[in-house]
């Protein structure tokens, strides 16, 4: 129901905006209810949380005001200016920026604080769009290099800042990436190494190695097979074992505590490994080099978990990531959170205690209540049916902005498109996830909900940029 | 080209949302424990204090212990109508103060210190008996619970200073140190302070299900989010009991410091300061009324002057300047030095008591000759083999130093003092580039700049007793489940040869035994070999501090001993019976009848003289 009457409004999407409003007015009140102090009963105050919102709500409206105004080929034009300033600001925040909760991420001019890592989001996001609208844009050597290239930046300054989940954001835009044709591989291995991390944790890296050498070692001598060179691929599994039990023999027999039982494994991989190898080349079955890269990918993941873990790793990581498998308990430390977060939207139950009637998330049972967990307002006012609906209107949300993204001419705005909905998601993802102790606690905020002006104001411009270049749709954009 | 891709993701996205609602629906429809109303139940934290770690003499008497005392919580929200009359009676307290606290409690509520919904101490410090009578009436009263805390008990009256005292924190604790909140108690001085972590254990939380009349309805969630309280770790001293006691009691009506060490050890075996106070005094609520009696008190009984105060150490002193004077081969064994009535040079006099002249090394410190170490402090910085009064002043300090003078000793007490060894950029401050040794030549007996705290000139006494060593003392002998540090299980030395320190204890052997005679005659203890010297420190206060450093007995010391008797004159007089009842009281667990009188005659002497 677009109104074509007035230019100004021409082809904007309806539902996106009507979803984004419910968003940000439910997102507001939570807010609210989150600050509102049953005590006091001061319904409104100047200088309250709910009302500096209420501020950068105005702030938003008029920024997409401003947005709706420019013409769409401009935001190509001045994509990497967009992008390069931001960073200038990433490095600017490095140098004079404000420490809270242990990030250096703000910038504070007065009451208003300022996180230019929202605004690197909307850059990036431009920028990685327009490398890939490019004529003729293939997923070759140079491509990889070049979008990993421009995402290596944002990341390393935000890990500078000490801003670990900001940091995590950037593996996002691999998913716009995949629908423009990166191979699956990318995706699997990530999943995979995932798997096998959380495994190595779990157990020991030496099983999880040696599990995903054999799985591996069998495809290999599958695919030799399949391809009537079942010669080879038995001489590979006959390598494996035979380096593996020599490899292992010496471990075993020398005692050295230098020579670590895992590299019995690693020994093994890398015999095998040689000879496929060769071998796939002189046979001509490709496949056999991708298992080989997923045999590494894997093995050095669990190689490396148990080091990154003990060595890389802060203490209070280490913590939140053992608190959530289980392996350490401490509800009253570093676990509070999550369990006063768990406790306070159990209580909600399926209708919710209704709005401000919330005790738990109140009187500061929950810390960060209107920050980082505000979804436990959400859950214990309005119970599981207000976290139904706000979940089915996330996922609503991302559909449509994917569906809009879909219908786009130019590639330009079908990526950007990609590339906000994959953002919003792994927003939602990762807060509601840790909220409810499905992930470990990572502090980054769910967007139009969690209270804090720069995310409402980022988050806004990313989503009315897209916004307005669908409103060109039918334009060829680049 | 790429159409299932969309799907794909769209798909991961509605998987992650899936998950999601399922895990919500486990947590907030299936799983009923979190359910709670704000009209029937509500959970409540209640805290678990620990019982702080024990504290025990050497010989395994208990010094310190806890007593149960209840706080009566408010949860203001869950406040009904009450008998106000049956609550007073059961609590044991008037209406008025009924009144006064709830007025309290509604300010600190509109000052945001106090919320209604959450637990605040309404009563502190509430006997067992009225907890008990509440603890039946209690759901009678919604919205009232009672809170176990413990509060010290002490088994002794003494010690006070060693043991120190626990307080309630402030809000500077409660900002840097999350572990505390509001009420907590923590070390404010001595080992309460220094050892806070081990004492305290951990907190621990249970969450109770209560109803609105505030009976506990069982563990929230079968306990799955409680904590145990740990237990802190009981400590076991070094100290005597007795003997602090016995010190105590000697030192009453003085004013100065007795400190006692175990030189094979550096175990601290008494701590005396006085004036000093009953440590019960400043237990729970009776703190706040004897707390500002003490410190306003003029004689300062709250001030450790053990470790704390700085004397010079008079004649004492005259043993580290003969070893050093050994030590760099400016003083041999039969060195001889006159003394006519003291020193005299020029103009210049320093005056000396009557003994026979001239003496060597062993007799200068048996007669405690002031002439002796005169003319010896002036030989070793005035020696041409240090090129200069400056360089051989920094050779003397430096000596002196590694005796644990001039700088913290590192006992396991805090707010020990440093005392004060002077430097020879000191004197160029004070006297210009120009001093020379006859300017700085107080120091040769003990007086000018020098300043000990008792615990270092103790110190100095066991360094004697160990012929060349110590370690640095400490009061804490062992931590249940815990080792000491282990500074104190290394050995210090001084840079003085084993040798020296025998021609030092034959002369402070003399002191007390010489059949020529000797200033320590009144330490005399039969069949212990008491070695000592005895010290009278002139002071800007009034009269000269009476002071005694002794050790026994010699073959293997078992105690090594100092004693500060402030304003009392000659050490001889005070210090040296004060010391040697303490030993024979350590040593051999009595005092003889025939030094009856001398105890008695301690016991008797009122020596404070009133600071102005």
């Amino acid at each position: 129901m677009s109104n074509y009457s007035n230019p100004y409004h021409k082809g904007v999407d309806v539902t996106l905006v009507i979803l984004y409003l419910l968003l940000v007015v439910f997102g507001w009140m939570n807010i609210y209810a989150a600050n509102f102090n049953p005590e006091t009963k001061v319904f409104f105050s100047m200088d309250a949380e709910y009302f500096k919102q209420l501020m950068w709500v105005i702030v938003s409206f008029i920024s997409i005001g401003i947005i709706m105004l420019v013409d769409s080929k401009l935001f190509v034009e001045i994509a990497y200016i967009i992008f390069g300033f931001s960073i200038v600001m990433l490095v600017i925040v490095l140098l004079i920026g404000k420490e809270v909760n242990g990030a250096k991420s703000w910038f504070s001019l007065g009451p208003i604080s300022f996180q230019p890592v929202e605004f690197t989001k909307i850059g990036t996001a431009l920028v990685v769009s327009r490398i890939m609208s490019r004529y003729g844009f293939l997923f070759d050597m140079k491509s990889y290099v070049r979008l990993f290239g421009i995402l290596v930046i944002p990341i390393a300054l935000v890990l500078l800042q000490n801003d670990t989940g900001s940091a995590l954001i950037y593996f996002v835009f691999l998913l716009p990436m995949y629908r423009e044709g990166m191979t699956t591989h990318i995706l699997l291995i990530g999943v995979f190494c995932i798997i096998c991390a959380i495994a190595s944790l779990l157990s020991d890296s030496l099983i999880v190695m040696s599990v995903s050498l054999t799985i591996c070692a069998i495809i290999i001598w599958h695919m030799f097979n399949k391809k009537g060179a079942g010669i080879d691929g038995l001489i590979t599994l006959a390598i494996g074992i035979v380096v593996a039990a020599a490899f292992g023999a010496v471990v075993y027999l020398t005692g050295n505590p230098k020579l670590l039982p895992e590299y019995v494994p690693l020994a093994s991989a890398g015999a095998m490994s040689i000879f496929a190898f060769f071998r796939s080349i002189f046979r001509r079955i490709p496949e056999v080099k991708t298992i080989i890269v997923y045999l590494w990918a894997t093995i050095v993941i669990s190689f490396a978990t148990g080091y990154i873990f003990e060595n890389v790793l802060i203490e209070h990581q280490r913590t939140r990531i053992n608190i959530l498998f289980g392996v350490e308990e401490d509800p009253l430390g570093a676990g509070y959170n999550v369990n006063q977060s768990l406790i306070a939207i159990g209580s909600g139950g399926l209708t919710g205690k209704g709005f401000l009637e919330g005790t738990q998330t109140k009187l500061n049972f929950v810390p960060k209540q209107s920050t980082d967990f505000i979804f436990c307002t959400v859950g214990e006012e309005w119970g599981f049916i207000g976290t139904t609906a706000l979940i089915v209107v996330y996922l609503a949300f991302f559909i449509r902005i994917i569906m809009l993204a879909e219908k786009q001419h130019s590639v330009f705005s079908r990526v950007y498109g990609y590339c906000v909905a994959s953002i919003f998601f792994f927003h939602f993802a990762v807060n509601i996830c840790m909220t409810i102790g499905l992930m470990p606690v990572i502090g980054i905020p769910l967007p139009f909900f969690s209270y804090g002006g720069s995310s409402l104001w980022g988050f806004s411009m990313l989503l009315f940029i897209f916004i307005k270049l669908d409103t060109d749709r039918s334009e060829l954009i680049r | 080209m790429y159409d299932i891709r969309k799907v794909v993701i769209i798909g991961i996205m509605a998987f992650v949302s899936i998950a999601m609602l399922v895990r919500l629906f486990c947590v907030q429809i299936l799983d009923n424990s979190y359910k709670l109303t704000s009209e029937s139940n509500s959970r409540r934290k209640v805290v678990q204090y620990p019982s702080r770690g024990l504290i025990f003499d050497r010989n395994g008497k208990l010094l310190v212990s806890n007593q149960a005392v209840y706080d009566i919580m408010i949860v203001p929200r869950e406040v009904h109508e009450f008998d106000s009359v049956d609550f007073c009676n059961t609590v044991g307290i008037d209406m008025p103060t009924l009144r006064n606290q709830f007025k309290e409690l509604r300010l600190n509520i509109r000052r945001r210190r106090a919320s209604s919904y959450k637990p605040s101490v309404f009563l502190k410090q509430v006997s067992g008996e009225n907890f008990a009578a509440f603890q039946e009436k209690m759901f009678r009263f919604p919205g009232f619970y009672a809170q176990r805390r413990t509060l010290r008990k002490y088994e002794y009256p003494a010690a006070a200073h060693v043991l120190g005292y626990v307080g309630e924190v402030n809000e500077n604790i409660i900002k840097k140190n999350p572990y505390y909140v509001q009420g907590d108690y923590i070390g404010i001085s001595g080992i309460e302070s220094s050892f806070e972590e081990q004492l305290r254990g951990q907190k621990g939380v249970n969450y109770m299900m209560v109803d609105v009349l505030g009976r506990s309805k069982g563990e929230f969630r079968d306990g799955e989010f409680d904590t145990a309280a740990v237990s802190g770790q009981n400590l076991t001293l070094s100290l005597d009991i007795e003997l602090q006691r016995y010190g105590e009691q000697l030192m009453r009506g003085k004013t100065g410091s007795i400190v006692a060490i175990r030189p094979a050890t550096g175990e601290i075996l008494c701590m005396v300061s006085a004036p000093s106070y009953d440590p019960s005094l400043l237990i729970g609520r009776d703190r706040s009324v004897n707390f500002p009696k003490l410190s306003s008190d003029p004689l300062k009984p709250l001030f450790n002057r053990a470790i704390q105060a700085w004397y010079p150490p008079g004649s004492t002193f005259k043993t580290i300047n003969a070893l050093i004077g050994l030590q760099e081969g400016i003083l041999t064994e039969n060195s001889k030095y006159p003394c006519n009535h003291g020193y005299s040079i020029g103009s210049f006099h320093l005056g000396c008591h009557g003994h026979a002249s001239p003496l060597d090394l062993r007799q200068s410190i048996q007669h405690s000759c002031n002439g002796y170490y005169c003319y010896a402090l002036r030989a070793i910085l005035d020696a041409p083999k240090f090129g200069g009064v400056h360089n051989a002043f920094e050779v003397w300090k430096d000596h002196v130093v590694k005796f644990g003078l001039g700088y913290k000793l590192g006992i396991d007490i805090a707010n020990e003092n440093r005392g004060f060894i002077p430097n020879a950029a000191y004197y160029d401050k004070a006297k210009g580039r120009n001093w020379t040794s006859l300017g700085v030549i107080s120091l040769s007996i003990g007086q000018g700049e020098l300043l000990l705290t008792p615990i270092q000139l103790c110190n100095v006494a066991a360094t004697i007793a160990n012929k060349g060593w110590f370690y640095t003392p400490h009061v804490v002998h062992q931590i249940e489940n815990a080792e000491i540090d282990s500074i104190y299980r290394t050995k210090r030395y001084t840079e003085i040869d084993t040798a020296y320190f025998t021609l030092v204890q034959d002369g402070m052997e003399a002191a007390v035994w010489g059949a020529s005679g000797g200033t320590a005659h009144g330490a005399q203890i039969p069949g212990i070999k008491v070695c000592g010297k005895t010290g009278t420190a002139q002071n800007p206060h009034g009269k000269d501090h009476s002071i005694f450093m002794s050790f026994a007995p010699r073959e293997k010391p078992e105690i090594a001993i100092t004693v500060y008797v402030e304003n009392a004159g000659f050490g001889a007089t005070w210090a040296v019976p004060i010391g040697s009842l303490m030993i024979e009281k350590y040593l051999t667990g009595s005092i003889r009848p025939e030094r009856e009188w001398v105890e008695k005659r301690i016991l008797d002497a009122e020596l404070i003289t009133m600071p102005k």
